[in-house]
């Protein structure tokens, strides 16, 4: 199937007003001996075709499981007019708003983004998206130096999703940057970095194995010592949970997933980044600011260019060009449909359920409760037999009944990280648990 | 100007109705309790598609408008990418499913990884291709790391990287981020990076050079051999910039050119969806010899059974395996077209995009006269001795009904206006465009003023960039 419009009378026309006499000609600039010989690739084929070997990959996923996954995706319920307004063409079809005046629809709906964004971390400025939550967070850990100038150390805590440690390591691998890792279950603070050298302290609020805490007394120790704190949030517990704005952090990053986007096997998805009024100029990636039109009417602009790679080049606050705009809008579209008490409601269900799950797993015999403070929706369990043999076990009757934390922690082949949103109903939860019980 | 979705909300009105409570209620203790709900307003279903689906209007997309935004190739996006990248078994699958242990539940999501993998190493001519990259300047991001990766384990001492002036601002900005300092070649008259300059700033602390081939100007670099010749002989890679790959696909690949790297914008090349900015997806493609350095996790097909290798060792970029959903319509758009269909995509591309530069040289100046590739890049210098800029075309586009190309970019070209049609606008609709140009020509010499006034026909006419760049206002504030 090709989407190419053109007959042979007009291959024929055109390229009689360019001079030529064959297409080939417009290929003369390349060298022939540089020319390929033709790709060893299937001819093209129909729509149907297509259709069918795309069903066919498609059934061989299990798709009707029931999920108790988590990890930084959560298995939310998406109201269908999310998927219906961002199918609209006008917005999935547009580019990157350079043209204000042919893309207010794009620019308003990233600015009432913006302003939902700084609503739920409960900070002033937001940026109109970033790739996803780990990358989001190494940009972060990117401003954190930026703003510090002459530091070059960044801390992570304890609490921070290990892979996204990873990809931060990544990004700051090749730079004059130095890395503190505090490892999960070290029993160590940050305290003891707080020491006039330390560009940015990274924090995950409910930490990966689920756990939520207050940072405020250890934000205002890190801001007293001149260093940047940042937050990784996870946005439907800010239904319920201190947001990084009452902890007074510095900068909010996380996944926007669980905001209206579906699973999709690891993306699209978006990440945020919201910050205060003092660092907005330091942000990365697209802002969307509001502005006047020559007849005095509001309108909406991209704001801020000069920090962005197509202006300052080697200087740029980031090399970031295209971001998640449409993964961005369906966040939008779902906070809107969900209003202010709906975003508290799914979150009141998800801590309840979860809870419920808790307590009625550590029930079983041999199974307890790792994590020893408050959870939201995702805790972590220790089981008397190996972990991934027995999701192997309630796969079988259609449970997905965790993450084996092995994956994250070194050690740790026993644990299970389960993870309950609004969507799991109680009878599930019961059937999670008794297959549990059985498989061990 | 539309009213903000914030002054709509009337308290009580619900978008969304869930289950009822089936478990005891708990409640977060008081200490690690939200004080303030956030103020998202509350609004009805009808309320939030209505004011959602009237700001769509307000946009010009490839569905509805001509855009030929030159360097960002907004091609149509065919429907039935939309609609298999819906299908269960694709979009409602956890990145985190069991793989192995006997549970073989994701293999046709791995599968689809491994054979877009492949079809592009065949494409670019490289040894091997990882889809993770998020966009295209993620792409690039891991094509530097790949690199640095490589001189380090060689022990290499590298410094710098070179771009020529005529670069996208990610590969400066990209390199820089990456702890490279940034040595600029300029363009010579013919229209590329001047081949004497880059000899002479070429030395043994170059780590890469990036090249975009075709180049933004349009122009096929007729010296790339050389250029790779020259760079390979001080230890330096060779990075290419795939986002104008459409000009060449099926034609000539940057493997056989000599380049050690190679990143492919998915979103542009292989028709999935702008999403007013994203997502995109930047797939990388390398030699052999940078192979060992690509992000975790990799799929690995033994037998016939695909599973994911974690190399701990190696980098990560991103949590997972990439944009999927974009990766599944860019597989989708791969098999349709195949072989032939991606051959036919350049050559129509490069068809349009001589076309119109063809018809409208006798309106506009064109600095690089020649042959051009998948897009052409005018000045409106003569315009401006008139006293209109390429802004002011740009505008006047609008009010005829036309997306402008990309203005003032490549930054070598004063008042520069690069157009790129791509090869699914047909004969009429270029026409029209063309049209539209020359009228505006017309208009430069009769009633300039009236252009420095479009648009007039949008919701809104120009907006005050430097008003929302001093008095910054980034978010809805209630009483403001």
């Amino acid at each position: 199937m090709k989407f190419t419009p053109h007959t042979a009378q007009e291959v024929a026309e055109m390229l009689g007003t360019i001079g030529v006499s064959e297409i080939d000609d417009l290929f003369a600039p390349i060298p022939a001996e540089l020319k390929t010989e033709g790709l060893d690739l299937p001819k093209g084929i129909s729509e149907p075709e297509a259709v069918r070997q795309l069903k066919k990959l498609s059934g061989k996923n299990k798709a009707d499981m029931t999920c108790f996954l988590g990890g930084g995706v959560y298995d939310h319920f998406i109201p269908s007019a999310v998927d219906a307004i961002s199918s609209r063409p006008e917005f999935y079809t547009a580019y990157t708003p350079y043209q204000p005046e042919a893309s207010q629809g794009t620019l308003q709906a990233l600015y009432e983004f913006q302003t939902m964004m700084c609503e739920m971390t409960g900070m002033e400025a937001s940026n109109a998206s970033m790739y996803d939550g780990g990358t989001a967070l190494a940009e972060a850990a990117l401003m954190a130096l930026r703003i510090s100038k002459k530091r070059n150390k960044i801390v992570i805590d304890s609490s921070v999703n290990p892979v996204h440690k990873k990809i931060v390591e990544t990004y700051l691998s090749f730079l004059d940057a130095e890395v503190i890792d505090v490892v999960y279950g070290s029993g160590e603070s940050v305290e003891k970095y707080i020491d006039g050298t330390v560009a940015g302290f990274l924090f995950q609020n409910p930490a990966f194995d689920g756990t939520v805490q207050d940072f405020t007394d250890i934000v205002a120790k890190v801001q007293a010592d001149k260093s940047v704190a940042v937050a990784s949030v996870y946005p439907i517990s800010l239904g319920a949970v201190k947001s990084p704005g009452e902890m007074g952090f510095d900068v909010a990053v996380g996944d926007g997933q669980s905001l209206g986007n579906p699973l999709s096997f690891g993306g699209p998805y978006f990440g945020f980044m919201t910050t205060t009024k003092k660092h907005i100029r330091n942000l990365p990636g697209r802002i969307t600011g509001k502005t006047v039109d020559t007849e005095g009417r509001d309108g909406y602009v991209l704001t801020l260019q000069a920090r962005e790679q197509h202006i300052r080049r080697a200087k740029a606050t980031s090399n970031i060009c295209s971001n998640q705009s449409l993964c961005a809008m369906n966040g939008l579209f779902y906070m809107a449909l969900m209003g202010s008490k709906g975003l508290e409601d799914v979150a009141a269900l998800c801590k309840s359920k979860a809870e419920y799950a808790k307590e009625k797993l550590a029930e079983l015999d041999g199974v307890s409760v790792v994590n020893d403070g408050i959870t939201f929706n995702e805790f972590v369990i220790e089981l008397p037999v190996n972990a991934s043999e027995v999701c192997a076990k309630t796969a079988k009757n259609s449970i997905l009944a965790g993450i084996p934390f092995g994956h994250y922690v070194e050690g740790a082949e026993n644990k299970l990280l389960v993870a309950i949103t609004e969507q799991r109903t109680k009878e599930e939860i019961d059937s999670l648990v008794s297959e549990i019980g059985g498989a061990i | 100007m539309s009213k903000m979705l914030f002054e709509k909300s009337v308290e009580g009105r619900k978008g969304v109705s869930l289950p009822a409570m089936d478990v005891p209620a708990v409640d977060m203790p008081a200490n690690l309790k939200r004080n303030k709900l956030a103020e998202i307003g509350e609004y009805s279903e009808l309320d939030v598609v209505r004011h959602y689906t009237n700001l769509s209007l307000k946009n010009f997309s490839v569905d509805t408008h001509f855009y030929p935004l030159g360097s960002c190739t907004m091609k149509y996006n065919p429907k039935v990418c939309e609609t298999v990248a819906r299908f269960d078994g694709l979009a409602a699958i956890h990145p985190m499913m069991p793989v192995s242990g006997g549970l073989d539940m994701c293999q046709g999501a791995l599968e689809l990884i491994y054979e877009l993998e492949n079809h592009l190493s065949e494409v670019t001519g490289m040894s091997a291709t990882t889809l993770q990259p998020l966009a295209g300047a993620h792409g690039e991001m891991l094509g530097i790391m790949l690199i640095a990766s490589y001189h380090r384990a060689k022990g290499n001492k590298k410094k710098y990287v070179i771009v020529p002036d005529s670069s996208h601002g990610t590969n400066p900005a990209t390199a820089s981020m990456m702890g490279y300092e940034i040595i600029t070649v300029k363009t010579a008259d013919y229209g590329d990076m001047d081949l004497d300059e880059f000899k002479e700033k070429m030395n043994d602390e170059v780590a890469a050079v990036m090249m975009t081939n075709p180049n933004t100007l349009g122009v096929f670099n007729p010296y790339i051999k050389e250029i790779s010749e020259v760079a390979h002989a001080h230890d330096a890679m060779l990075y290419y910039d795939g986002a104008n790959l459409n000009a060449i696909l099926g034609k000539v690949r940057p493997g056989d050119l000599g380049f050690d790297v190679v990143h492919v914008n998915l979103h542009k090349t292989y028709a999935t969806p702008h999403g007013s900015g994203g997502p995109g997806a930047g797939p990388v493609g390398c030699s052999a010899k940078l192979e060992p350095f690509l992000p975790q996790p990799r799929v690995v097909k033994t037998g016939d059974k695909f599973s994911l290798n974690y190399d701990k060792e190696n980098p990560r970029i991103t949590s997972y395996f990439g944009n999927y959903g974009v990766l599944v319509k860019a597989y989708t758009y791969a098999l349709m077209m195949g072989s032939d269909g991606l051959k036919d995509v350049a050559e129509k591309a490069v068809l349009n995009a001589n076309y119109i530069m063809q018809k409208l040289k006798p309106y506009y100046d064109l600095p690089y006269d020649k042959t051009c590739m998948h897009e052409c890049v005018f000045s409106a210098s003569r315009q401006v001795e008139k006293g209109v800029h390429a802004l002011d075309i740009a505008k006047g586009l609008i009010d005829r009904g036309f997306h402008p190309p990309t203005v003032y970019f490549p930054l070598i070209v004063p008042e520069a206006m690069m157009i790129e049609p791509t090869e699914t606008e047909s004969k009429q609709t270029m026409d029209e465009f063309i049209d539209a140009m020359i009228e505006i020509a017309g208009i430069v010499d009769t009633d300039p003023d009236s252009l420095h006034h479009a648009p007039v026909t949008r919701p809104v006419t120009r907006l005050d960039e430097t008003q929302a760049a001093r008095q910054v206002n980034v978010r809805y504030q209630k009483d403001a």
